[in-house]
């Protein structure tokens, strides 16, 4: 890269920064607040929400719940209990799980490394798949391929991951393919393909739009004209072309995997945040749910700052 | 061309910020070696996922599979026997009871089970919910391989107590100042080796272990939630035992060749709890014409799938102490219980639902929970079965807490619960805590007949075995007059386990699993 390119690059590179992490910091402010204050409009009291998640229906007693209320000071007004989480969270510190006890940023530490494993396979799946299905059914629209391609997708998509999980489990179970669990790597198959399904879904319809545009276009025409065969043709002038939508559109499919993440972990036993914030929504874990979205919130901005700068560095007119 | 040279390292540039999100992937913490059918790694699965270390949370797991003990034990039949106590004495008052600790006992830390050590345990078990804390306790003496409990009243059930989970005794080293529970270092046969809360641990062999060396060297235990995902690790064989099958896998996998499938009755009922304080519950009448239109043996079969899970009374034969052959079944007669609400002049509406004398709709709310998923398919049964006896119910399925809660502010009608009466080994602690004075949590509402609670506070005290025996046939005949909670189904705890494992047996009071007396079939 020559110098100019590469300053040009960093100038550009100046404002996505700035604008990602003021993102960041409300994002995070906001999901904190709200987080805490949804929890608190919910019907039903934390004490015995909270004695029922750590000692279970047979010992969950009236007499439990009022030492979880003494013990957590749970009697405390709201606006003290928020500004104790502020005041923690400024020293960086989440607080600990009301129910299972230990250090919120332990849990999110375990839960998110197996998240983001899945999220990672799922959309390497999805790209494995979505990208050549796009390119066969680009390359002809109207053709078998593509219109076989759009029914696919449509009835994938129109599937709830948790329906499709539990076929794909069926399906696959004969094929010595573990139905749940984790430690290793065969377990990774089933929820990531499934969530992977319906990624490629939405990708390949992307794939296939940005194909039709790119080949449609002039500078692929005058590329032909000029003589270029067919492989150096694509390869140099529709490929970086194509790939900005497809990069683009991955920002927008984080909303898909995050909500398919939080049904499929469960459903497979996954060890992941989104099983966590589910049993932690049900146990009035406020902590746990507030360390949870937040950082789910963060790595949202940090992924989309690194679409941005994916797209930032594809496309030249934008520095 | 001075562009092409770029070119490389441009993609350099795009592939590395490509794998930044996968590079971050790694999770945390030490991955063990894969868990594989080694023939030595026994793997168990089950729907209880590791809620917290402390004995009167997740504990259970760690009693269960045999790294921690409990000063008594129980046989099969649910009598005493030597745990990490191995003889025990009282008192002739009956108030000071000494338990002689196991020579050689130690903990997997290597230091020897102390009388201080329990000591320490039972405080702090004391003020946690379990049982412990119900128990009248003077205090605790310590010796050096003893423990001293002064009562300030006779309390017969403490063995039962000192059997339950709760009770556990950890090393010392595994308690924080204010008695949390940091690490499980215990003095089972097995020692925890993996810990990755909250769906799985492993345990290998102790070498502290004094007693009989097991055959299976290792185990590894995972929290499965879904029935369905459980069943088919069973059937993949991804799983050597699979505890807690849903009645629609257990007779699926009944028929399966290459699968043992057990069951064992629980001393566990599903019970409908009412509110006898409410303006449409007071009446016996109406309670009992509520008990003749639930169609017990048609839960059974349609939701249990289990034609002896009828519940003929409250405690059920695996409680032989308990269950009374003799008392008059409960019995389904849907016109017998319309006659009892026809004779308090309830009749039905234009929608088919009573009214009452005042002309009030016959509308109840019912709440239940679905930790024990076959809970709200019973509740829906239950709501169409009253609905032709001419009462309208709405299920609300929510958290098991709102029935205590409920209970607690008075504004529980009904409630679908499932009750384990032998919790604490001797079921007479769990019916004085849901039949007191007061009613229970878990018990009655509004309802309470002190001669019951007189019965029931004599069991806790001394007594000859006769009277004792009038006193429980007193209890159940009083439960199943007066139906303060309304029995439907007895529980079974169901389990598949591949054929090459050998010894499996289930334990009715689901205190143990029983891995050292398995081995693997060569």
């Amino acid at each position: 890269m020559n110098a100019q390119t590469l300053i040009s690059f960093g100038r550009s590179l100046l404002p996505v920064l700035l604008r990602r992490g003021g993102q960041a910091l409300a994002v995070g402010v906001l999901v904190g607040m709200l987080s805490f204050l949804m929890m608190r409009w919910l019907p039903g009291d934390f004490a015995y929400r909270i004695a029922a998640g750590r000692y279970g229906y047979d010992l969950v007693s009236a007499e439990a719940a009022e030492a979880v209320r003494r013990e957590l000071a749970l009697d405390a007004p709201w606006y003290v209990a928020l500004a104790g989480w502020w005041q923690q969270l400024l020293a960086f510190d989440l607080g600990n799980s009301l129910v299972i006890g230990t250090p919120v940023i332990d849990e999110i530490r375990h839960q998110l490394g197996h998240t983001l494993m899945l999220a990672g396979a799922a959309l390497g799946l999805s790209l494995l798949i979505g990208l050549p299905l796009g390119v066969a059914a680009g390359l002809r629209p109207g053709g078998w391929a593509d219109r076989l391609g759009l029914l696919v997708s449509v009835a994938l998509r129109a599937f709830p991951p948790f329906l499709l999980g539990l076929l794909m489990v069926i399906v696959f179970a004969g094929a010595d393919l573990p139905a749940a669990g984790h430690g290793e790597a065969a377990n990774l198959f089933l929820p990531a393909l499934t969530l992977a399904l319906g990624l490629a879904a939405g990708s390949s319809r992307i794939v296939r739009e940005a194909i039709r545009n790119v080949l449609a276009s002039e500078h692929y025409a005058f590329a032909q004209t000029k003589g270029l065969p067919l492989s150096l043709a694509v390869w140099r002038h529709a490929l970086r072309n194509m790939a900005l939508p497809v990069v683009a559109y991955l920002g927008v499919q984080l909303v898909f995997v995050i909500e398919g993440v939080v049904i499929l972990e469960t459903l497979f036993a996954w060890p992941g945040i989104g099983h966590a914030l589910v049993h932690a929504v049900f146990w009035r874990d406020v902590p746990m749910i507030q360390g949870t979205c937040l950082m789910l919130a963060l790595c949202f901005v940090l992924l989309n700052a690194l679409v941005d700068l994916l797209c930032l560095a594809l496309d030249p007119r934008h520095r | 061309m001075a562009a092409d040279s770029f070119v490389p390292r441009r993609r350099a540039l795009l592939l590395g910020l490509g794998a930044l999100p996968l590079a971050a992937c790694r999770p945390q913490g030490d991955l063990p070696a894969a868990v594989e059918a080694d023939g030595q790694t026994l793997r168990l699965v089950g729907p209880w996922e590791i809620t917290g270390l402390d004995p009167s949370r997740a504990g259970y797991l760690f009693s269960r599979t045999e790294i921690s003990e409990t000063l008594v034990d129980l046989d099969d039949q649910g009598h005493y026997v030597a745990g990490l106590a191995s003889e025990w004495s009282v008192s002739a008052d009956r108030l000071h009871w000494r338990f002689r600790l196991r020579p050689g006992a130690r903990f997997h830390d290597g230091s020897p089970v102390s009388g201080a050590a329990v000591r320490q345990a039972l405080a702090f078990a004391r003020v946690k919910p379990g049982g412990l804390g119900m128990v009248p306790i003077e205090r605790i003496e310590a010796g050096e391989f003893t423990v001293d409990l002064h009562l300030r009243q006779i309390f017969e059930p403490l063995p039962a107590v000192l059997a339950h989970s709760s009770t556990q005794i950890l090393a010392p080293e595994c308690y924080g100042a204010s008695g949390s529970v940091r690490r499980i270092v215990g003095s089972g046969p097995y020692k925890l080796s993996l810990l990755e809360a909250p769906q799985r641990f492993a345990a290998e062999v102790a070498e502290t272990w004094d007693g009989p060396a097991p055959a299976i060297r290792r185990l590894h235990y995972l929290a499965v939630g879904r029935g369905e995902s459980r069943a088919l690790m069973a059937e993949s064989g991804q799983a050597d035992v699979v505890y807690g099958l849903d009645p629609a896998s257990w007779q699926r996998l009944r028929g399966n060749p290459r699968l043992q499938v057990q069951a064992v009755h629980l001393p566990r009922t599903i019970y409908l709890k009412l509110n006898a304080g409410h303006p449409l519950l007071a009446r016996r009448e109406v309670r009992e014409a509520i008990s003749l239109a639930i169609d017990r043996a048609g839960i059974a079969r349609a939701v249990l799938r289990d034609e002896s899970a009828a519940a003929s009374q409250l405690l059920p034969p695996v409680l032989p102490d308990w269950h009374d052959p003799a008392l008059a079944p409960l019995a389904t007669d849907l016109a017998r219980a319309g006659q009892l609400l026809d004779g308090l002049g309830w009749a039905r509406g234009a929608d088919g639902i009573r009214r009452d004398g005042q002309g009030e709709r016959l509308a109840l709310k019912l709440q239940t929970f679905p930790d024990r998923p076959e809970l709200p398919v019973v509740a829906a049964a239950i709501q169409e079965q009253m609905r032709q006896l001419g009462i309208a119910v709405e299920v609300a399925i929510g958290n098991s807490s709102d029935i205590p809660a409920g209970h607690r502010n008075g504004t529980l009608e009904m409630a679908l619960g499932a009750r384990n009466y032998a919790s604490i080994a001797d079921p007479s602690v769990t019916l004085l805590q849901d039949f007191g004075s007061a009613g229970g949590d878990w018990g009655a509402m509004g309802w309470s007949d002190p001669a019951l609670v007189s019965a029931l506070a004599s069991l806790q005290g001394s007594g000859e075995a006769a009277a004792r025996a009038a006193l429980r046939r007193q209890v159940t005949t009083t439960l199943q007059g007066e139906l303060p909670v309304i029995p439907v189904a007895w529980n079974r705890l169901v389990a598949a386990v591949q054929p090459g494992l050998a010894g499996f047996s289930l334990d009715p009071f689901e205190r143990s699993y029983r891995i050292s007396r398995m081995r693997w079939q060569s």
